[in-house]
């Protein structure tokens, strides 16, 4: 029966929570920029003419979006090394993370993509522009500009669930909770610590997607309206 | 089949029915939860209008796996016994509560205002304006958002191994511990999963276009 | 001098609905040829098939010695040659008036940038827009997004400029401004099709103009043709009485 708080306990183990904190934050940043690109290229196979890289696209998505997120972890670290391929637990944690991310990155683009208006392609190849280069001067860069908001918020989801790598021993902030957890028996305050930890890792990841945006769209850094 | 025993392949559907017994309950703790949520933020007042927002911007800044491990072993220090399940489910509601809140917040502000105005303008009184006028559309425009976040609490449920709790997932692992074929068990939970996810969320998508074309 | 544009023949389906039957003309290097006609005459479709933007479904079409109805057609060197202004204008919205101007030199004609700077500003200029370069299109007015449009097609030295309906979707007082530009293309001796709504200026800048109407190319001529409609429907388009334009011609009473 425990009345009293104490959170001295476990606030002296700060050292193991701050690599933790940098350990989550380092694979929430990568798995973001290889979830990025792998879901940009999954909505233009989706939004293309192409009917097998759309299908196959779709079925990935589709499968991705649902099953859960512990049980694609499983099946990347545990299911992997049973026929052959044995992945240190931060490479597995990475795949599983990039290959989940990547296809609700994908649906966002396409979304994205699907709004710009097709008299955009028009004037485009009318200037003779080739098919890859209308796509990648005319409607990439205004799609993830409408859709900044909505991968920000996708990538924030993404950090708050790095924690369930925890599951397969990757050292990142939940496990390291857990570790002074067994250790202290501090239960509620390590718990609460770690999800204040977790706000200001969102908030953190925010102002830096806030950044990035700023920096990527000098149309949204000088006019601040939306496109 | 498969390598899996009948035994192994029923206790992963015994697994499986916990799974869907666990979404429900969340759903519906959520759910009432997550209702008063949305009435609070839309017509309370300030005061605990900002309290809402701020338990629903808490809740939904705490990656799942906290909020289990806090009711898991938070509650027995309250002097609460707590057992997986009754963890998982008090857990997974509050989750629940705060996605639900904010979508069935969105779905009364579409509403359009000049349907409460006309209510109150014909003397129904406000209680009577929401169950009459306003729910009866809301719910309409609820519907889509929610069926598709059925499939979120189905998947967050996994989660509720953690803590112990015998569904799906933990069924897998301990099958996964006595067989030691990870890629055959994993995958079939996948399916499983798969299976009741899918019909879900193409559900969600028929009605997203049903009520789209409806409300043009 | 052989003409810059030849249609002949030219047929187009839309589904069950035929949208040009038979349409031929003639365009003659360094000439304003205006195409008029009510909504759903086919002008707007015939200018597209000039460009490609629409196939056709017989005839032939030879524009800046293309022949646009070959399969073996190369299409970027036939949009390279006839630039296109459209009646919603379609500027890149990310871009600056500017970047949009040097989008397609720089990704097209891999000129280099101090170049493409150069052009840039000499077009804009060109459209009397040469202060706007920073600006984004929804900074600008329908007049002088307009006008970054014909600038953007100027860049590219085309041969031949088609012009849709470019002043349709601007409040009247902005359409002198675009207009003046057309007529500065025109006296510099640039090859243009406009289909166009401003009877006034196509009588004005037009060296031949073309009445469409169901389809087919129903009265064509000099601009004068405009005062002196030789066929009821031209003249029940123009509102105004039927005038023989010789004393000779039998015209049908109404």
């Amino acid at each position: 029966m425990r009345y009293e708080l104490d959170f001295a306990a476990p606030l002296a183990y700060w050292p193991d929570l701050l690599l933790g904190a940098a350990t989550t934050l380092g694979l929430s940043i990568t798995t973001t920029v290889l979830g990025f690109g792998l879901g940009v290229v999954c909505a233009v196979a989706r939004s293309g003419r192409t009917g097998a890289a759309a299908r196959v696209a779709g079925a990935y998505v589709e499968a991705i979006r649902n099953t859960p997120l512990l049980v694609q972890i499983f099946i990347v670290y545990f299911g992997l090394a049973s026929v052959g391929f044995k992945l240190g637990v931060f490479t597995a944690a990475t795949l599983a993370l990039v290959i989940n991310v990547a296809a609700y990155t994908g649906e966002i683009v396409r979304a994205g993509i699907e709004s710009v208006p097709r008299s955009q392609l028009e004037a485009a190849q009318c200037l003779g522009l080739g098919r890859w280069q209308v796509l990648r001067h005319v409607v990439l860069p205004p799609a993830i500009e409408r859709v900044w908001p909505a991968l920000t918020s996708q990538y924030v989801l993404l950090m708050l669930a790095t924690s369930i790598t925890s599951q397969i021993s990757t050292e990142e902030l939940t496990a390291v909770a857990n570790r002074i957890q067994s250790d202290t028996f501090r239960s509620v305050e390590i718990y609460l610590i770690v999800a204040a930890a977790y706000l200001a890792l969102s908030l953190l990841m925010r102002v830096l997607f806030w950044a990035v945006g700023s920096f990527t769209f000098p149309r949204r850094r000088r006019l601040g309206t939306p496109l | 089949m498969i390598g899996l025993t009948p035994e192994q392949l029923l206790f992963l559907l015994r697994g499986f029915g916990w799974t869907i017994v666990l979404s429900l309950l969340a759903f519906a703790g959520g759910g009432v939860l997550g209702f008063v949520l949305a009435l609070t933020r839309v017509y309370a007042a300030r005061p605990l209008r900002v309290l809402a927002m701020l338990y629903i911007r808490l809740i939904q800044g705490t990656p799942l796996l906290i909020l289990l491990f806090l009711t898991y072993f938070g509650l027995p220090a309250l002097g609460l016994v707590v057992e997986p399940m009754l963890a998982a489910a008090i857990g997974l509601s509050t989750y629940v509560s705060a996605y639900l809140g904010e979508i069935w917040r969105g779905s009364l502000e579409a509403v359009p205002r000049t349907q409460e105005e006309a209510a109150a303008c014909l003397g129904l009184k406000w209680r009577q304006r929401l169950i009459h006028v306003i729910l009866p559309q809301a719910l309409k425009i609820a519907t889509p958002p929610t069926v598709g976040f059925m499939v979120q609490i189905v998947k967050n449920t996994s989660l509720a191994s953690t803590v112990g709790f015998v569904e799906l997932v933990r069924a897998g692992q301990m099958i996964n511990n006595a067989t030691f074929r990870p890629f055959i068990v994993f995958v079939l939970i996948a399916a499983l999963y798969f299976a009741l996810c899918y019909p879900l969320s193409a559900w969600s998508q028929r009605l997203e276009r049903r009520f789209d074309v409806a409300h043009r | 001098m052989s003409p810059i544009v030849e249609v002949t023949g030219v047929c187009k389906r839309f589904g069950a609905v035929s949208v040009l039957e038979g349409v031929s003309f003639q365009v003659r290097p360094g000439s304003v040829v205006a195409i008029i006609g009510r909504s759903g005459s086919g002008k707007s479709t015939a200018l597209r098939c000039i460009n490609r933007l629409e196939t056709i479904d017989a005839g032939q079409i030879r524009v800046c010695g293309h022949d646009v109805t070959s399969p073996k057609l190369d299409v970027n060197r036939l949009h390279r040659d006839v630039g296109i202004v459209f009646q919603s204008y379609n500027l890149f919205p990310h871009l600056t008036a500017e970047e949009n101007v040097m989008l397609a030199p720089r990704l097209v004609l891999k000129m280099p940038r101090s170049e493409q700077r150069e052009l840039a500003a000499h077009v804009l200029a060109q459209v009397d827009l040469a202060d706007k370069a920073q600006a984004y299109p929804s900074q600008l007015s329908g007049g002088q997004q307009q006008r970054v449009a014909i600038a953007r097609s100027l860049a590219m030295k085309p041969s031949l400029m088609l012009f849709d309906e470019i002043t349709s979707a601007l409040d009247p007082e902005l359409t002198g401004e675009v207009l003046k530009v057309i007529e500065g293309l025109a006296s510099n001796g640039m090859s243009m099709i406009l289909v166009t709504h401003e009877m006034a200026f196509a009588r004005k800048v037009a060296d031949h103009v073309i009445f469409m109407h169901r389809g087919k190319v129903w009265e064509e001529g000099l601009a004068e043709m405009l005062d002196a409609p030789r066929t009821q429907e031209l003249a029940q388009f123009l509102g105004t009485e039927l005038r023989p334009a010789k004393a000779d011609v039998v015209v049908p009473q109404p």
